[in-house]
């Protein structure tokens, strides 16, 4: 199984939700994030004080798939996301050891 | 001693609501300064003005109220401290004016009450409690109940009041030098003794809560009718043009300034609009029985202007007033305070003082500029002495590294928000359940 961790705008959630949902991915977890890639800070400017925010506001959507699945899934997140602007965010996938639902017991493969 | 009953029901009633409005101000100030601190420290920064409403409260009736309008002990500078005490001889049948005497207590209290609050937006996140609140009690004594006998205290039979208002004549209707001027000048003296913020000039400091602000000013000018247009004492015309130049005064300001940031920094800020409706409140306070619409609408805009520009001051020079109490209060209080020398006019009222620019000649500016300097020299020099001693006996600040954690978890032992469903975990430990479930300091401030 895989892990895939996006980081991506925060108002294309719906998009990737969907998106996700249309594939045939049961659950996801999404957290609010911080951070900045080229895309950089923006500013801000408080009576008449200029302050550079580094960190922009970002969504982390975390989804758990088949290996086979997870690459697709990868595609599918991107095409959802993307606006061709900078600051569209990333991708990554890595391996999992396990996964077990909590209210079963249920390991691996039926646990997703 | 009990006089014929000439209490005007009218007069009475509105004097009565304008006292609630007022007391109203310093909860929406503090919404107005909690907005603006960073989230570690909204606490502390909302605690200061409710301290100060119990506190100067207190005082106020035990020994301000004689301090400032009992008679004068010489040359206007200070009201008989034991001739009301605890306010000694007052019923509820004493008249002031055609008002009850409790009235006129209560309404003149909360002035006192909000011009210390006002003074806490110079040094947010830094704070002791408990060294403000010893501050908050001795500068009410020493600095805000003389200066209100100055300008507040008018002769009247048998009775000598304040210097300001009755030798000087200078026009201050409801406390542009008394409470604005005072408190800005109070707020610079304190935030050079207490130093810079870790961090200031470097890091950004965010308002954590912009709403905040804007429900806050929202209070403050909802109050400020009370404040101006009660300073009438009575139902008449005089409240009705303090009414009128407040909205107007007022409104000119907020757009002044939004154009200003506009025009400077590219972009209209709610906090702009906020911070312009305050200036304007203050500059139109002194002067808000004295001009017509023409000069409610200069001395907003000049108020607007003027303090949107004061703000920046504080990083030139490389003073920490966090939330501008010098260029809103002191700045917004001196250019109203001046201005009444050019714009006061009979227009509205009759008999009333000529400035300038209506034929009265300097001599009224003169005046003008002779009470706020006074005001203002006289609140910096014992505000500086008071901070000092405080800082080298108690100590004023917090340690730094309360002041990284936050002077909220570390000072009162709690946190402004929980937001999270998952809390942070903890247990229950000791008493009834009051603070909630931050790991309490092991320093100061837990309870007991």
């Amino acid at each position: 199984m895989k892990l895939v961790t996006a980081v991506i705008k925060p108002f294309k959630l719906d998009d990737v939700k969907n998106a996700l949902e249309a594939y045939g991915i049961n659950g996801l977890t999404v957290s609010e994030a911080s951070g900045y890639g080229r895309q950089r800070g923006h500013t801000e400017v408080y009576r008449g004080a200029e302050y550079t925010v580094d960190l922009v506001p970002k969504v982390r959507v975390v989804v758990l798939g088949d290996d086979d699945d997870a690459e697709s899934v990868v595609d599918v997140i991107i095409k959802s996301a993307q606006t061709g602007r900078i600051g569209d965010g990333k991708v990554w996938m890595i391996p999992v050891d396990s996964v077990a639902r909590v209210r079963t017991g249920e390991r691996g493969h039926d646990a997703l | 001693m009990p006089e014929i009953p000439e209490i005007s029901a009218g007069d009475t009633a509105w004097v009565l609501v304008a006292t609630a409005l007022v007391l109203l101000m310093t909860p929406g100030l503090a919404f107005f300064y909690g907005g603006m601190v960073r989230m570690k420290s909204v606490l502390n920064m909302m605690m200061m003005s409710f301290g100060a409403m119990g506190l100067v409260a207190i005082l106020w009736v035990l020994y301000g109220y004689s301090m400032a309008f009992g008679n004068d002990v010489g040359y206007g500078l200070l009201g008989s401290p034991t001739e009301f005490f605890g306010l000694a001889g007052i019923t509820a049948d004493s008249i002031s004016g055609a008002i009850p005497t409790f009235v006129f207590v209560m309404f003149q209290a909360m002035f006192a009450i909000i011009t210390v609050a006002l003074i806490s937006g110079a040094i947010a996140d830094r704070t002791k409690f408990g060294a403000w609140m010893v501050f908050a009690g001795i500068w009410a004594t020493v600095v805000y109940f003389p200066v209100a006998h100055w300008v507040f205290a008018f002769d009247s039979d048998g009775v000598t009041g304040g210097w300001i208002a009755n030798n000087l004549g200078a026009i201050d209707f409801a406390g542009g030098t008394a409470v604005h001027i005072n408190a800005g000048a109070a707020g610079l003296a304190l935030a050079l003794v207490l130093g810079k913020r870790i961090g200031f000039g470097k890091t950004p400091f965010r308002p954590h809560n912009l709403p905040f602000v804007m429900l806050g000013a929202g209070l403050l000018w909802f109050g400020w009718f009370g404040f101006n247009a009660g300073s009438a004492l009575a139902a008449n015309g005089t409240a009705a043009v303090a009414f009128l130049n407040t909205v107007v005064a007022t409104a000119a300001s907020m757009l002044a300034w939004l154009l200003v940031e506009k025009i400077r920094d590219g972009h209209a800020t709610s906090l702009g609009a906020a911070s312009g409706v305050v200036a304007g409140l203050v500059a139109i306070t002194p002067a808000c029985a004295a001009v017509n619409i023409v000069g409610a609408i200069a001395i907003g805009v000049a108020a607007g202007v003027l303090c949107a520009m004061a703000v920046g001051l504080k990083y030139k020079l490389g003073y920490d007033d966090s939330l501008d109490v010098v260029g809103v209060h002191l700045v917004g209080g001196i250019v109203g305070t001046l201005l009444i020398g050019f714009f006061a006019t009979d227009a509205y009222i009759a008999d009333s003082k000529l400035g300038l620019f209506y034929g009265g000649g300097a001599e009224l500016l003169g005046k003008q500029a002779i009470a706020a300097g006074a005001v203002l020299a006289f609140s910096f020099v014992v505000t500086a002495i008071i901070a000092f001693g405080i800082e080298k006996t108690m100590g004023f600040r917090i340690s730094s590294e309360d002041e990284q954690a936050g002077v909220d978890v570390r000072t009162h032992a709690e946190t402004a928000y929980e937001f999270n469903d998952a809390a942070y975990g903890g247990s229950f430990t000791k008493g009834s359940g009051s603070s909630v479930n931050v790991t309490a300091p092991e320093k100061e401030g837990a309870p007991a």
